[in-house]
């Protein structure tokens, strides 16, 4: 556990350090309180905007490990809010809209890793095909409008709370804790990385690294789905154009501000979950803080540089010396306290 | 003395690498740097490389003190490398490649014609005369190597380091690039020449330096050493007998085993000639042949990499049709090039070893932590792996251990055929010893073994049958008393005079 702790601690330090700075300028950033049985406060609603984010980057973690990586999984959300919204509008009511719309996260997947694992497609070229696509797809289902419902059980998905805790929260604090048990407490997490640092050696030791790749591929979909059917729950309605958009980015930059490298291998989930959120408390900060809106994207990207620089590996050896550097003439000082 | 290295020492984490070693190389001359996996040689080549900084001691090239910062830094003083794998770029020419930084240019751009001249220039002092205009890539490893040779000799001019060159070379091309070292050689130029083959060094070098574990052991002019002391300095320990103490006795009339496996028509046209192979308990069938000849080729199609051919055991048939399938019958491969093939180089040595078992019990059954490392520590004990621990990077490992965490993830599976491709290239003679005497353990425990080698020695010493593969096709098979280096390189080499047997 400990061990843990410390392999999460750059991601953790950046976490607490954005929200001491979010207090600075807006001073109630921490205070939670519970109104009408569910709790509301800047936190929580980082938690809940941050759900469909956090979501893609499960999935994205686990397809990055593979030394893949998905662009689809935006427009895949598109598409599974897009068939969620058309099954409640022809009544099949709230198990039917929320199965098929995890069907189609897998059929996703399931396309994505056949041109990965089989045809042996370049990751990125194979899903900038259904990222491009896909949206045509989601058009086609929505027939070219947004599709808007009324189902309250289905907007619980989006804005309803558990246990006095916003659904979407609840549904990726889950999501992402089945999965890191799923691949540590089973050989999943070995062998995803096995593949990910060298296939055909895996392969030679009897890996099955073609079904685990369109796997990983389908764990993304599903990851996909899941991010579709709240963001579809949370506006009451299906947009084939805007849902999910450019959101695979942001799926990609929290697996890499979790310390995941974009060259496969080792992996942690938990690293890419605090990587989401620091991206949204940047989002959330930034409005709370009340900087003009067009300062957003600026402001974003000037803190996620700071950030990826602090955590580079060039800057960690540099920390590293710098602090051998200041321990090495301590005794001297010690002796002087000692003589005093 | 052109170069001159006096009390060099390079600390790792855990580890002296370097010990107040000194080198000395002289102008016009080959000098050989010997030692085991892990003496120190390479951590040498990349304090003079500047690939590493060396924590004290000097380096004098030419009367001056340098420190090379960089390998362009040091190419610049007049250093150039030449490693075993070419560090070269197989996707362009071969004139791009030889001007690569330093293209003939008029106005920024750059001279093709003049490049081509340039290059043909450069390679007409080593007697290749090949296109240059054509991909790198399209050429064998041997010009590959005297192209960047001749690239480092370009560039650096006074003193050539040489790293493995010969590894994946034959014997022909190992002769072509020899000659090509002498001609450097003689024009004045200081060679540091790293290899195993210690036939080589007696061949080619004037002096030796031996290294061991980090510290400087003898220098000494070839003329004053033979094989046996030279592998008493690498060892150092009086070595009683090489590798023959371990020879199976090549008796005609050695007893029958009994048999495990028959492989019937493996091999497809065009790749290699359908063969027949009957495999018994505790055998070892040793492969011969050159480079090219197909018996990598062979053995992927034993072991479900290449599909074609049936094989039957005692049981009935045998489905070989993947790798999967191969292990759950019972099969492992140790292969070749075990760092593209072999290891896992980012995970420990505890999952490399694990990782066959993991995959063969699948993944909703993992292997307690506890109990992969009572393997991984019980494979590191049995097989001598030099690591600090089993949690250390396989990548990190010199090549020998790396070689042995294949064999281990192998022997955790307890296979019946076991298909070792090449096991002790790139292995100091120490763990090569240790491997062959690996070899006679497992087969007295009744495991099959069918072992590929270029080292005739080595497959005479452990094979009870040797098949010689040549363009293709199996071509003879020798049993007994008929095991010996002449009869083999007669099969090799000889087109007509011996049946085929296909």
């Amino acid at each position: 556990m400990r061990r843990s702790l410390t392999a999460l601690a750059p991601q953790l330090i950046t976490l607490a350090a954005l929200v001491a700075l979010v207090s600075v300028f807006f001073p109630g950033f921490v205070e939670i309180r519970l109104i009408d049985g569910r709790m509301v406060g800047p936190i929580i609603d980082i938690l809940k905007r941050g759900a469909p984010v956090a979501l893609l980057a499960i999935g994205m973690t686990l397809v990055i490990a593979t030394r893949g990586i998905d662009l689809s999984v935006g427009t895949v959300m598109a598409i599974c809010g897009a068939v969620a919204a058309w099954s409640i509008d022809k009544g099949l009511g709230l198990g039917g809209a929320v199965a098929l719309a995890i069907a189609a996260g897998l059929v996703a997947g399931l396309w994505n890793g056949t041109l990965v694992a089989i045809i042996g497609i370049q990751p990125i070229v194979a899903t900038l095909i259904l990222m491009t696509a896909g949206r045509g797809i989601a058009q086609l289902i929505t027939e070219g409008r947004i599709l808007t419902f009324t189902h309250d059980g289905f907007s619980w998905f989006g804005s309803g709370t558990f246990l006095t805790v916003p659904v979407p929260a609840v549904i990726w604090v889950v999501t992402g804790i089945t999965v890191a048990l799923l691949m540590r407490r089973t050989a999943l997490g070995l062998l995803v990385e096995s593949i990910g640092i060298n296939r055909r050696a895996s392969a030679l030791a009897g890996i099955n690294a073609t079904v685990l790749l369109i796997a990983v591929y389908m764990a993304s979909g599903l990851c996909a789905a899941l991010a579709g059917i709240i963001t579809a729950a949370d506006i009451r309605g299906a947009d084939a154009n805007n849902a999910g958009l450019w959101l695979e980015l942001d799926a990609i930059l929290a697996v890499v501000i979790g310390g995941n490298s974009l060259l496969g291998g080792r992996f942690s989930v938990a690293a890419s979950l605090l990587g989401a959120m620091i991206i949204q408390t940047i989002d959330t900060g930034i409005l709370l803080a009340g900087f003009p809106s067009e300062y957003n994207l600026v402001i974003k990207a000037a803190l996620v540089l700071v950030i990826l620089v602090l955590q580079s590996p060039r800057m960690a050896a540099e920390w590293t010396t710098w602090r051998a550097a200041r321990r090495e003439p301590k005794p001297a000082g010690r002796v002087q306290e000692d003589a005093q | 003395m052109l170069l001159s290295i006096r009390s060099l020492t390079k600390r790792f984490p855990g580890t002296l690498a370097l010990d107040d070693v000194r080198f000395d190389l002289k102008a016009g001359e080959v000098h050989a740097l010997l030692g085991e996996n892990g003496a120190g040689k390479s951590t040498l080549i990349k304090c003079l490389t500047g690939a590493y900084r060396p924590d004290g001691g000097d380096i004098t090239l030419d009367g001056e003190k340098i420190s090379p910062r960089s390998t362009s830094e040091a190419q610049e003083l007049g250093i150039g490398t030449v490693y075993q794998e070419v560090n070269l770029l197989p996707n362009l020419t071969v004139a791009q490649n030889l001007c690569f930084g330093r293209e003939p240019r008029r106005m920024g751009m750059i001279q093709t014609r003049a490049m081509t001249r340039q290059a043909d220039a450069m390679l007409e002092a080593y007697g290749l005369d090949i296109d240059v205009t054509r991909d790198l890539g399209l050429y064998s490893v041997a010009i590959q190597q005297i192209v960047a040779i001749a690239r480092a000799v370009a560039l650096s001019g006074k003193v050539l380091i040489l790293d493995e060159p010969t590894a994946s070379l034959d014997a022909r091309e190992v002769e072509m690039l020899f000659e090509v070292v002498r001609g450097l050689r003689e024009k004045g130029l200081g060679i540091v020449f790293v290899s195993h083959f210690l036939d080589q060094v007696f061949e080619l070098s004037d002096r030796v330096t031996v290294l061991r574990n980090g510290r400087h052991v003898v220098t000494e002019d070839i003329a004053e050493l033979d094989r046996v002391k030279l592998i008493e300095h690498m060892l150092g320990h009086a070595l009683e007998t090489e590798v023959d103490d371990h020879a199976t006795p090549h008796d005609d009339s050695a007893p029958k085993r009994p048999e495990m496996l028959k492989f019937r028509q493996m091999g497809r046209a065009g790749v290699v000639h359908p063969f027949d192979l009957d495999v018994r308990q505790g055998e070892v069938v040793g492969l011969a042949g050159l480079l090219g000849s197909g018996r990598t080729e062979s053995a992927e199609f034993l072991f479900g990499l290449r599909s074609g051919g049936t094989a039957t055991d005692t049981d009935g048939d045998v489905p070989l049709d993947t790798p999967r399938k191969a292990i759950a019958a019972g099969f492992g491969f140790a292969p070749e090039d075990r760092k593209t093939d072999g290891i896992v180089a980012d995970l420990s040595v505890r999952e490399n070893i694990a990782l066959a078992l993991q995959a063969a019990r699948g993944w909703a059954r993992p292997i307690p932590r506890a109990e992969q490392a009572r393997l991984a520590d019980m494979y590191i004990e049995r097989l001598d792996i030099r690591t600090s621990d089993a949690e250390k990077r396989v990548g990190e490992l010199s090549g020998g251990n790396q070689q042995k965490v294949v064999l281990a993830r192998w022997l955790a599976m307890n296979p019946r055929f076991l298909i070792l491709d090449e096991p002790t290239r790139g292995i100091d003679v120490g763990a090569h010893a240790e491997i062959l005497r690996l070899i006679h353990e497992l087969t007295a425990e009744g495991m099959a073994l069918l072992v590929i080698s270029s080292e005739l020695d080595e497959l005479i010493a452990v094979s009870d049958r040797v098949i010689v593969v040549r363009d293709r096709r199996h071509v003879a098979e020798l049993t007994g008393s008929d095991i010996r280096t002449d009869t083999i390189v007669h099969a090799i080499a000889h087109r007509d005079d011996i049946g085929e047997v296909a």
